[in-house]
Order: structure tokens, then sequence, then C-alpha cells
């Protein structure tokens, strides 16, 4: 291949199927590095999947998913996943600055517990979104927002490269949405591939500068000005009839 | 003179099932906290029940009836049905609920029906039945003592060993994996040590009653804290508390069985907690929703004052 | 024999009276509810027994009902306070019951006849043995009187109720739109399941009952999507399986409750191996039929993404084609054999060319 800079995620072919039935066809992606890419879609088109399969969370039926040229086992590292909010259950006792320090169990590995070094980390993730005055707050009583600003301030203090975050924007505030917006721009400021499902058609142009329209196949991605046209997204949400005629 | 030294022995015995009550309650209230947080509470009851087989087993096995030896047989057992119990719900489409309760009154029959087998032939009688239904925990001796502290006490090393990445598993299965624990293996752990929770707690309180002893010490535990470590150790105080309690509770009298006193000692907690406890607690919220309606009601009339002053 | 024509008729009219409602709770996800309500009313149990010194007394399941419904409502009432989730309030609430019961029996009933072995596991042997007698007649005994009422009793809500059931399963809110009021229904079901457990405590005891409440539902939701055929099929197996364990407990000499609920275990696992479409073996075998037509679907859309443009010529490599779709490279050759053979895709020289009939399998995959 004519690669000359590595990607930063490249899948070729990937094929997930759940007990048979396909959730994502031969799906290709290349992420250049530096890039704010969104996934968007239609409900079940498998943008989840997608995510899921990057970071080795779901077996793919055939396909390749490289992170910087390695496979994610290798590169575990410097990627940073953000799962969707509502997968966890907030009513856990943890408070804010606990959950943002299990941002540094990776680097930690077996039964090491976090020091005062993790602490100084997390807390200074907690500054980046604005959440420092919560630390000893309990997860619960935090807004939608808030919570998803702690899931945020836990992947930054991975200080990863390659950042996965699965709808962010689901349910947030205005506030916590223009602050996520200014973070995502700074990550990609520093250099840092950032990709996020996404549901809002109306933002994409604004938040974001690569897309890529998913549903179930891949049916374009690239820079947003020449991949965002409305024949694609006719492709992607209307796809059965365009694709019948 | 005799009278004295019977009463020292008596005290002693007590003593003794207080200890091991106590260190029972301690093991299943840390454990159970895990349980509870997982939304599986009642996998405690399933397993207890699955164990009944497993005893039978051993001593046909083996024909003895030390008290290592079925504790081994109740393990594997309790075990078998919670493997059992994954695979239906992952390669079917029966709910959690309906495969715990079909899994938890099977193999108790099926431990019935070995045991019938056993009473036929004569080596055992209907107290051993007795035992495993309701616990035996008057009759704790202190070579059960030092079973139950050894073997609680690895369960609750290796729980503090694996703490974070136990928390992590609990709290956030997705992330635990995507850094690379691998998560299978850390669910198999946490449900080993429900495991050996459970069977050293069949002893003390009984299949029946045993899903109590996990459930109702984490209960209340969670209502005085927001934090997991403190959890952990306030439902190992409280597990403790309720074994003790109820160890000499029913020792004041004649015929007051010791596993279900027990119990209602974890129950009384857990209603006192759930009423009292500071922030959470009812009669706590009943407080604070008085007082912001009163504040919002000063305010309101407060508000009306100044638009009366203001047409007037 | 007259005694095992009995003890068989007791055991399947059991079973059925048990097996229809746990239907209702298989499906609305409160199997456990079975297992807490037959265990917290012993105390009820426990105080009509005290009044009436009998086991037999209507008054018993009448106790045993309320305090069923009484469960319920304290599960309900400690789940809305927020503060314990639904599976820890069940947990907590019925061995807080059924200790209050196991208390009252041995300090106050140590010589009365009230046995704890009897509540818990039942003994269907003896169900014969208390024979309702009329006009110096024998009429049967009276178990089968008092479960074939049960059995009548919940024939007939789930009959008459039907559609309300039905829809209260499976949507609730709607229920409560169209005025069907679901939380009556729902305790309605729930009185039912406390009047049977009680009824079937004499045979078959607390812990079993649960059995023969989930057992059969669980094992017909294997083989079936429609309710009213779930029902059929429930009371088909709860019979089936109280008549086997009947069997098996004679040939042995065991318990017939214990041998009933291990036929229950067995009869499950045998369906759940061998029922067509949800069962083991029709997994097993679709699978390895699908490996095959699932795997050339994935080498013609794989052909049919990149037909046309630049990187085709690499994409179609027979050669590289495992690494693309990074499978095992035998595995690749046996998939590329299989589309030929099937005529989806051609080959000339090195590389794969989709046929017109390959194209339209990609295609109808894709659209799907």
């Amino acid at each position: 291949m004519q690669t000359s800079e590595p990607k930063a995620i490249e899948v070729t072919d990937l094929t997930v199927a759940y007990q048979d039935k396909p959730v994502l066809w031969d799906i290709d992606l290349d992420v250049p590095p530096g890039v704010l890419l969104s996934i968007v879609g239609p409900n079940g088109a498998g943008k989840t999947t997608l995510i899921k399969a990057i970071l080795g969370l779901v077996r793919p039926a055939a396909g390749n998913i490289l992170i910087y040229n390695k496979p994610y086992e290798a590169q575990r590292r410097i990627v940073s996943y953000v799962p969707q909010r509502g997968s966890v259950d907030w009513d856990f006792p943890t408070n804010v600055l606990d959950v943002v320090m299990m941002g540094r169990y990776g680097a930690l590995g077996w039964v090491r517990r976090p020091g005062k070094k993790d602490r100084e980390l997390a807390m200074h993730a907690l500054e980046k979104v604005g959440m420092e005055a919560y630390t000893t707050r309990q997860i619960s009583q935090l807004s939608g927002g808030q919570q998803q600003r702690v899931f945020l301030a836990r992947a930054l203090v991975q200080d990863a490269t390659v950042y996965l975050m699965d709808e962010p924007f689901q349910g947030v505030d205005a506030t916590t949405e223009r602050a996520i917006v200014t973070l995502l721009q700074d990550l990609r400021a520093n250099g840092k591939t950032v990709v996020v499902v996404h549901h809002d058609l109306q933002t994409v142009t604004d938040y974001f500068d690569w897309v890529m329209l998913l549903n179930i196949r891949r049916i374009a991605s690239g820079p947003v000005d020449e991949t965002f046209t409305p024949n694609n997204l006719r492709e992607t949400y209307g796809g059965r009839i365009a694709f019948m005629k | 003179m005799e009278n004295l030294s019977a009463l020292i022995r008596l005290d002693y015995t007590l003593m003794i099932v207080g200890i091991g009550a106590a260190l029972l309650g301690t093991v299943s209230g840390a454990l159970g906290t895990y349980a509870v947080l997982r939304r599986q509470s009642l996998l405690g009851d399933a397993i207890s029940h699955a164990a009944l087989p497993g005893i039978a087993i051993a001593f046909l096995l083996t024909g003895s009836k030390a008290p290592l030896i079925l504790v081994f047989g109740a393990a594997v057992a309790g075990w078998l049905g919670t493997l059992l119990i994954m695979s239906i719900v992952r390669l079917t489409r029966i709910k959690y609920d309906s495969v715990l309760a079909i899994v938890l009154s099977t193999f108790f029959g099926f431990g019935l029906v070995l045991h019938t087998l056993i009473q036929r032939t004569g080596n055992a009688n209907q107290a051993g039945l007795d035992t495993f239904l309701f616990g035996q925990a008057a009759t704790i001796l202190e070579s059960d003592v030092l079973t139950i502290g050894i073997l609680g006490g690895v369960a609750l090393i290796i729980m503090l060993i694996f703490w974070k990445e136990l928390k992590l598993l609990v709290f956030d299965e997705g992330f635990a994996a995507s850094i690379g624990f691998p998560i299978r293996t850390l669910d198999v752990l946490l449900t080993s040590l429900l495991v050996i929770a459970i069977v050293l707690g069949l002893q003390a309180v009984g299949a029946v009653l045993m899903s109590a002893m996990l459930v109702a010490p984490a209960v209340a535990a969670r209502q005085w804290t927001n934090r997991l470590r403190l959890m952990v150790f306030l439902a190992a105080c409280f597990g403790a508390l309720a074994g003790v309690s109820g160890t000499i509770i029913s020792s004041t009298a004649s015929r007051i069985p010791t596993g279900p006193t027990i119990v209602l000692c974890a129950t009384v907690i857990v209603g006192l907690s759930i009423a009292f406890a500071p922030n959470r607690g009812l009669v706590w919220g009943r407080i604070r929703h008085r007082r912001s309606r009163s504040d919002l009601k000063t305010a309101a009339d407060g508000l009306l004052k100044q638009s009366q002053q203001r047409s007037e | 024999m007259n005694e095992h024509l009995d003890i068989q008729l007791i055991a399947i009219v059991t079973a059925v009276a048990c097996a229809l409602p746990g239907v209702f709770l298989v499906l609305r996800r409160m199997t456990l509810m079975s297992d807490a309500i037959s265990h917290a009313i012993l105390p009820g149990i426990v105080l009509a027994f005290f009044l009436t010194e009998s086991l037999s007394s209507p008054l018993l399941i009448l106790a045993a009902a309320g305090t069923g419904v009484l469960t319920v409502l304290l599960v309900e009432l400690l789940q809305r306070t927020k503060l314990v989730k639904e599976d820890a309030a069940i947990g907590l609430t019925f061995p807080a019951l059924f200790s209050i019961g196991v208390i009252l029996i041995s300090r106050f009933a140590g010589n009365v006849h009230l046995d704890m072995d009897v509540v818990l596991l039942g003994e269907l042997a003896y169900a014969p043995l208390n024979r309702l007698k009329a006009f110096g007649y024998d009429l049967g005994p009276i178990a089968l009187y008092v479960m074939g009422t049960i059995l009548v009793l919940n024939t007939v809500f789930i009959f008459v109720f039907y559609k309300e059931l039905k829809l209260a399963t499976f949507d609730a809110s709607l229920a409560a739109a169209l005025g069907f009021a679901p939380t009556l229904i729902h305790y309605g079901l729930m009185t039912l399941v406390s009047v049977t457990t009680v009824g079937a405590f004499d045979a078959v005891g607390s812990i079993l009952v649960v059995a023969l409440i989930a057992g059969p539902p669980t094992t017909a939701y294997l083989m079936t999507d429609k309710l009213s055929l779930m029902l059929i099929l429930s009371a088909i197996i709860g019979s089936v399986n109280a008549v086997s364990g009947y069997w098996l407990a004679s040939l042995f000499d065991v318990s017939i409750a214990g041998a009933i609920a291990t036929m229950t275990l067995i009869v499950f696992g045998l369906i759940f191996l061998t029922v067509p479409n949800r069962g083991l073996i029709a997994i097993a075998r679709r699978d390895a039929r699908q490996k095959w037509e699932f795997a050339q679907t994935m080498l013609v859309i794989h052909l049919f993404n990149h037909e046309g443009l630049p990187e085709a010529e690499a994409e179609s490599a027979i050669a590289d084609l495992h690494e693309h779709l990074s499978w095992d490279p035998t595995f690749t050759n046996q998939v590329v054999r299989y589309a030929l053979n099937n005529r989806c895709v051609s080959q000339d020289e090195r590389q794969l060319t989709l046929t017109e009939q390959g194209r339209a399998i990609a295609q109808q995959a894709l659209v799907q």
C-alpha cells in the first residue's frame, strides 16, 4: 500500500456479526492522525459496535483493525474510551475523583493502587472539564452533563493519543455541550485523534472536520465538506429506497 | 462449685459461637456488598440452595461428615449452579430471574432426592438436612471457627488484593475491558469469593436464610456512606454485629433458633439504617423536604409582601 | 394401586395449577417473587394455624394469601424509597418474614404438630391419607379437592382476564392508558400465586413449589412465542414432570417432590437441547450450515464494495484475500472454492470477479 504516514486508525474489511446476524458489513475506514471524526448513522447502524470492535470488545468475523500500524492489544496505552453514560449504575458508591482515577488503572496495571501523582493527574483532568469543585461529590448527585464531564475527565487522565467516545452529547445541557466541543477542539489542536459517535446531524459541520456515514456498511467517509453531502445522507438514512431503484 | 464451672463452660461455648457467627457475618457482609452492587442479590439464594446436592454427593463419595469435605462439595455444586445460570442466560432468551428460580429449585430437589437415598441406606438422619436448611450456629465448635477464619480470611484478603480491579469490574465492565483487564476472569474470581462466603455462611444460618446475610448488611451499609471502601467495611461490621447479637439473643431463652434470630437482627439494622441514616435516610429526607418547603414558603411570603407594598 | 393413582392425580393437578400463573411470572420477569412468596407466607400460616389448630383449614389459605400480597407490597414499598434495588428488596423481605415464621414455630408450637420439614419440603406420599368423607362415602383425598379448586380458580381467572393479563404483561403503560388497571391485575395475579403456593405446600413444600411454578413455563418459553400455546405447553410439561417424577421416586424410593424437581431440570435440559430453532443442537447445526453461506456473503460483499475502484485489483487478488479479511488461509481457500462452485464469483488468473449472481447476493445482503 502507498501510505506515507501511518493512519491513526485503519479499519479494513471489517465484518461483525451477532449470531450470524451482520451488524457491520465489510467496513473500511481510514482515520488520519489529528482529525475530529464523527460517526453518523441511523439507530441500529452499528456505530457503537464499530467503536467496540476497534477496542477489541467484540470479535469481528472478518477484517483487520490497526491503530498506528499495530493491533489494539499493543496500543492500549495510547487509546482511551468513553462509554455511553447510560452503561453504568450512577448510584455506585463512589465519588467524582475516584471515577476519574480509574483512568489511571490501565497504566498502574495489576494490584498497584493509585498514589499522589495519580491524584494530581486526576485533579488536573477535572480542571480541564470544569469539575474541580466537585471532587468529593457522590456521582449520583451529578446532573447528566456533569456525569458526562466526569467520564471525559477519566478519558483525559489516560493521556491517550486516540480517543473513542460513544455518544458524549447524549442528554447533556447546553453548557456541557459547549464545554465538550471546546475540549474536543483542544485535543485536536494537540494532535490527538478523536472519534465520536454522534446523532445530531445539525451540528456535524460545526463540531467536526471529518465524518463517517454508516448504516451497517460504510456509505462514505472523509472531510466533512466533501463527505457530508445530501446524496450521501440520503443513502445513509433512506438507503433502502436509494438502493432499490 | 460445679454450677460455676458449668456456667463458665456455657459462657465459653457461647463465646465460640459468637466468634463464629461474627466471622461469618463479616465475610458474607463484605462480599455480599459486591453481589448487591451488581444486582445479583438473589444469586446468593440460588447458590446456597444449589449447594445441597454437592453436600450429598461429597458424603456419598467419601462417607465422611467432616465439615471441610462437605463445604468443598457444597462449593463445587454452588459453582456449577452459577456456571449453569450464566450459560443458560447467555445461550437462550430466558431472563435471569427465571433461570435463577429454575436452577435454585431443581438443584435443591435433586439434593433432596440424594438425601432421601442416603437416609434409606441408614447413614444419616433428618438432622443433616435440617442443618443445611437452618444452619447450626448454636453448635459451632472451635475447629469450625478455625475453618471459617482461615477460608473467610483468605477470601477477604483476595478481595483486598484485587480491590481496584473488582471495583472497576462492578462499576464499568466495558471500560475495564478496554484498558486490558480480563473481565471474564475477574467475574469468575468474584463469583468464587461469593461461593466461599455462602458455603461458610450455610453453617450459621442455613440455605433458606443465606441470601439475607449477603444482602442485609450491604443494603444497610449503603445508606450510611457513598464510598465503596466504607461500605464494605460497614457491611462487614453490620454482618458481625448481626451474628453476635443474634447469638446472644437466642441464648437468653430456650427454643429461639439462632439462624433466624441473626437474620432478624440484620433486618433490624437495615430498618434503622433506611430510616435514620444521615442524607439518604427516610427521616432525614422528610426533614429536608419540610425545611425546603418552609424556606420556599418564607420566600413566597416575602415576594407577596413586596408586591403588596408596591401596589399600595 | 389406588394410592398410586391418587398421588399422581394430586401431583398433576398441583403442577398444572402452579404452571398457569407461572407463565405470567416468567414473562413479567417476576419469577423470583414466587420464591419470595412461598417463603414469606410462613408467618401467616403459623398464625392461622395457632387460631385453628388445623393444617387444612381454609383460613390458612386466606392468611397465606394475605401474607403473600403483603410481601409483594413490602418489596414494592422498599423499592419505592429508591434506597434499595428490586433484587435486594426481595432478598431482604422474604428471609425476614420467614425467620419470624420459624421463630414462632419453634417458640410456641414446639409440641404442636407443625413440622418445619413438612412446610419446607412437603410430603406428597402422605397427601392421599387425608380423605374427604361424606355420608359414609370416601370421596377421595382432600388435597385433590383443595388443589382442584385452586386449579379451577386459576384457569377461570386467566380465561376471564386473558386480554387484560396479556396487555398488562407486554405493555403495562398501554394497559393503564386503556383503563385496564394493570396494578389491579398485578395484585390479582399475586394473590393467585400466594393461594396456589399455600395449596401446594402440603404436597411439595415451599422450595420445590418454585420448580413447579418456574420450570414448565420456562421450558415452554423455549418452544413457542404464542402466549396461549405457552399456557397449554406449560400445563402439559408440568403434568409430564409430575408423572415422570413420581415414577422416578417410586423406582428409587426417594422424595417424590425432589424427584419431580429433578425431572423438571431434566425435561428442561432435553427441550433446551432438542427444540427446533432455539435448541442447542439446532443452533449448532444452523451455525455449521450458515458458516459457509455467511463467509461467502462476506466475500462477495467485500468484492462488491471494491468493485470498480482503484484498489480493486489489490483487494480481489486471491493470494492476499486472507490478509484483507484476516482469515485463516486454508479457510479462505475453502470459501473461495465454495463461492466458485455456487457461481457467485469467477476466477481469471489471480483475480476474483463477481458474477451477476454474486453481485445480486451482495446487494440483497446490504439492503436488508
